[in-house]
């Protein structure tokens, strides 16, 4: 392996790394306010990818349907909690109304733009417009009501919205992969090195979208409210901050994401409907490194797998999915001796 | 009939059931998908035990399969090594395996192991796709069959007795694991590890066994899975199986040990029959059942969290467990100290957490035969006290003699073995087991019998003298009537007195009481009372952290009164009430 090789690949590892590092924030944010570790993340990317690639073909995404019903399921529930509850029919009707209102108007968009095959930037946004609301609306139905279980419980529940969400991608996508055109085909090249540009832009979209996150948690109500359902539950309960709407926002921000992560990468690899877990799983490992808990060092660690992918892919190309996860196991070990013994009581 | 021989009934019937199968005419189908439930049943029985017993949980069980599966295959092909000995072969590979992650990750929070399978199922999965010597994704063909005496085991009728076999015997040693000493403290671990901690309990070492006993049952699974399939690939180990049993567990019933069959079943049969529809409905291929199984997973947790065979479980006759344990020699008991000696000295124990010094330099003494009680507003620092002094909490600086020997710093296990026993402000027990059995885990460091004895019931003789203990103490703190009732079904007081006769099981020098009284009706308050006077009389010597001072002024000995972490005054009950600064530390001052 030459410098210039060496370049290659860490440039290779810096865009990748930079993927996982978004993935990585998302689970450490929502695991933080929810508890829930959050294996489907990977899927939201999937989902962002694809959707673009089927308003890329002209054809109306699956995941228009995808939000659609799962927006009747959580407003009929809603209804049936309400009416135990003795609310009026206008009331019933009014809330179920309120809910639906986006997703309806969402779906019409869609259905209006996908066969007129808009420019890729408009697109892009309709696709991020129907992918994030997915997010909180897996939370009502997965998550809302077992708020109180166990890590444990929960963890087992976000298998099976894994298991849910991939079949459905299968279900909407088909077995096809597909990889979307770049956002920016101009090259920079510098000796052996060359820069795409969506590389470029992978790189500095993920960087703001991190300033962003940061400027969010810091000087907004909302930003704070997260932070302080993180830090503590109950405390935040008593005053005032609701753990739903927190918990809702959290998987809102975590679907957005995990879609942004999907439009980035879709240029740059092949997407199939089984992709996406792979790349959140990678943000996992890098989340491991920060303890689910610290935001810089899930970055850094989500940098450190991408290198090591890429240079791994390098060197056993065949090798490289066991190199990263096996990561995980000496990752593992250093927190476990650096932190000593943990006392889970829950 | 009595519920104990009416399950013994029911599980010969079973047997006899399974013996007969392959020997009706049934078609040839059914023989290999009994067989493929048999094998997935083995996997998740280890599941339940590591899941719903012990509160852990993985999804790479299917990766111990592949280790077991693969193993086995090279083995016998390429060095045509006896399936019989390369079973041992995949066990000892699995077990390196096994206490290498379980090692890792279980000295940290719940969720590290599973995290930490998820990464192991996908790394093996690729390793195998991905390695020359085991065909890469082809696989390696050509595993032989299984003799057993001569007979080649290469039928799906054939092979049906060697897998039953194995299956009904892991489920009977799987029930009897969890009736012993070692069962008890397994199902301790779920519900946090302070308790069993302080009951004496390796909670770490008992962690590792159940992830290893987990990991060997679908190791045998994978050996069986091999030599019945004649061949090996990875896709049946990648990481989708792996959560698939842990499906086949949940949907079974996590808690119970027969759930595993009925989990294994109902996937098989699902599978099966989804696979068939589910294309004509959706006209498409590929994996769409598994949107069914997500779901229904979601919906089983949050609905009927204990499984479908928890309907079975409330069906069948509940019975008391037999008494056997009437003639059992009693325990051998520890030297008690002398009346009067210093049991425990806490000399300038302190703790800080960051800036905040929680415990100031506090000291005190508590001789033998005397109740000793510690009071002060809340935080005081009362608790911190008594977590220092049970090794849940290290100090910062300090000293605990114990009897003369220095204990801070131990461990609570430790603390426990040198005669420290204690109860918990919110009674911490195990709901699902009777008041007899959550007494006797208190009796779990005057025992020894560990996992296989368990198993092979070589346990029975301690197992009666552990019982014979538990009882004997129940009826010392006055519960005799309620032996055999879960520990969940009782009221407050009656579970406090439980806690207390599970401390005085493990034979204390030293009992610690944290607010015993809290939250207790008066005659209950009276009936405790009566108990400690009377374990006081008896000799004992109790340190009891306590809110509530008509108890408190009626019982003690000597009062500790702390304040701000700082301890403000040591005297008998009457100087106590009569000191003005006690007044102003619990009222305010006056100005």
């Amino acid at each position: 392996m030459d410098f210039s090789i060496a370049g290659i690949l860490m440039l290779d590892g810096a865009t990748n790394g930079a993927i996982y590092a978004l993935m990585g924030l998302a689970t450490v944010l929502v695991f933080a306010v929810t508890r829930v570790i959050f294996i489907p993340q990977g899927e939201f990317v999937t989902y962002g990818a694809l959707t673009l690639a089927m308003l890329q073909l002209g054809r109306m995404p699956g995941t228009v349907w995808l939000l659609l019903g799962l927006a009747l399921l959580a407003a009929l529930l809603d209804a049936l909690h309400g009416a135990r509850r003795g609310q009026s029919p206008a009331l019933l009707a009014w809330t179920a109304a309120k809910s639906l209102a986006l997703p309806v108007v969402i779906a019409a968009i869609a259905w209006w733009a996908a066969p007129r095959r808009l420019d890729l930037v408009s697109q892009s946004l309709l696709t991020l417009a129907i992918v994030t609301p997915i997010g909180p609306l897996v939370y009502r139905l997965a998550y809302q009501s077992l708020a109180d279980a166990s890590v444990l419980v929960l963890l087992i529940v976000s298998v099976g919205v894994h298991f849910a969400l991939t079949g459905f991608g299968l279900l909407a996508f088909g077995a096809e992969g597909f990889r979307n055109p770049s956002f920016w085909d101009a090259r920079f090249s510098a000796g052996a090195l060359a820069l795409t540009g969506q590389a470029v832009i992978i790189l500095l979209v993920s960087l703001a979208l991190m300033l962003a996150l940061k400027l969010f948690f810091e000087n907004t109500l909302r930003g704070k409210a997260l932070r302080a359902t993180a830090v503590n539950r109950l405390g935040a309960r008593l005053m005032g901050i609701s753990t739903i709407g927190a918990g809702r926002l959290s998987f809102a921000l975590a679907a957005f994401i995990g879609a942004l992560s999907g439009l980035l990468i879709g240029p740059t690899t092949t997407i199939f409907y089984d992709s996406g877990f792979l790349i959140g799983l990678k943000g996992f490992v890098a989340a491991i490194f920060g303890g689910l808990a610290s935001y810089p060092a899930t970055a850094l660690g989500a940098l450190f797998v991408g290198m090591v992918e890429a240079f791994g892919s390098f060197e056993a190309s065949a090798f490289k999915e066991v190199i990263v996860f096996t990561l995980i196991l000496p990752v593992l070990m250093w927190r476990s001796f650096q932190h000593g013994p943990s006392d889970d009581d829950e | 009939m009595q519920a104990a021989s009416f399950r013994r009934v029911a599980l010969i019937a079973f047997v006899l059931l399974l013996a007969l199968l392959p020997q009706l005419p049934i078609p040839e189908f059914w023989i290999t998908q009994l067989n493929y439930i048999g094998l997935y049943t083995l996997v998740v029985i280890g599941l339940v035990l590591l899941t719903g017993i012990a509160g852990l949980t993985s999804f790479g069980q299917a990766a111990f399969v592949g280790l077991g599966a693969y193993t086995s295959a090279y083995l016998t092909i390429t060095f045509g090594v006896s399936p019989w000995l390369t079973v041992f072969a995949g066990l000892a590979i699995t077990t390196a395996v096994a206490l290498l992650l379980g090692w890792i990750t279980l000295r940290m929070s719940g969720h590290y192991l599973p995290l930490a399978t998820i990464a192991w199922g996908l790394s093996l999965y690729y390793l195998l796709g991905n390695m020359e010597a085991l065909g890469k994704y082809d696989g390696l063909l050509g595993v032989p069959a299984i003799r057993f005496f001569g007979v080649e085991l290469s039928t799906g009728r054939s092979f049906f007795y060697l897998l039953w076999t194995i299956v009904v015997l892991a489920a009977i040693g799987m029930t009897r694991l969890l009736d012993s000493r070692t069962g008890r403290a397994i199902r301790a671990l779920k519900g946090g590890v302070t308790m069993a901690e302080a009951m004496g309990v390796d909670t770490l070492r008992h962690k590792v066994a159940v992830f290893l006993i987990a990991a060997l049952l679908a190791s045998v699974s994978g050996w069986l899975f091999a030599h019945f399939q004649r061949s090996v690939n990875p896709s049946p180990f990648g990481l989708k199986m792996g959560i698939e049993y842990l499906f086949m567990a949940v949907i079974g019933g996590v808690g119970h040990v027969w759930g595993a069959l009925a989990g294994a079943a109902l996937l098989k049969v699902l599978e099966e029959q989804l696979q068939a529809w589910l294309p004509r409905l959706t006209g498409s291929g590929g994996n769409v059942e598994v949107i069914v199984f997500g779901i229904l997973l979601v919906l089983v947790l949050k609905y009927a969290r204990d499984g479908v065979w928890a309907f079975v479980e409330q069906r069948l006759p509940v019975g008391e467990r037999k008494r056997n344990w009437g003639d059992a020699a009693p325990l051998p008991e520890s030297d008690k100290p002398a009346p009067g000696a210093v049991v425990l000295d806490v000399r300038a124990v302190r703790k800080e957490f960051g800036g905040l010094v929680a415990v100031n330099d506090v000291s005190f003494q508590v001789r033998a035969g005397e109740i000793l009680g510690l009071i002060g507003p809340n935080g005081a620092g009362k608790s911190t006290t008594f977590n220092l002094v049970t090794g849940v909490l290290p100090a910062t600086g300090g000293e605990v003699l114990l009897r003369g020997e220095r204990v801070e710093g131990l461990p609570s296990r430790e603390i426990a073995r040198r005669g420290v026993s204690r109860t918990f402000q919110h009674v911490r027990m195990i709901p699902t087991m009777t008041v007899l059995e959550n007494v006797a885990l208190g009796a779990h460091l005057r025992g020894r019998c560990g996992v296989t004895q368990a198993v092979l019931r070589l346990d029975r003789a301690e197992e009666r003298r552990l019982l014979r203990e538990a009882e004997r103490q129940l009826a010392r703190v006055g519960m005799a009537e309620h032996l055999h009732e879960l520990a969940g079904n009782l009221a407050l007081g009656p579970q406090r007195l439980m806690e207390i006769a599970r401390a005085l099981c493990a034979d204390p020098a030293l009992l610690l009481l944290d607010e015993p009284a809290a939250g207790l009706r008066l005659k209950e308050k009276a009936g405790l009372a009566a108990v400690l006077r009377q374990l006081r009389d008896e000799g004992m010597s109790i340190l009891l952290v306590e809110h509530d001072m008509d108890l408190v002024m009626g019982l003690v000995d000597r009062i500790v009164v702390m304040e701000f972490g700082n301890k403000l005054i040591e005297g008998k009950p009457e100087d106590v009430q009569a000191s003005p600064a006690v007044r102003a530390a619990y009222l305010g001052t006056e100005h």
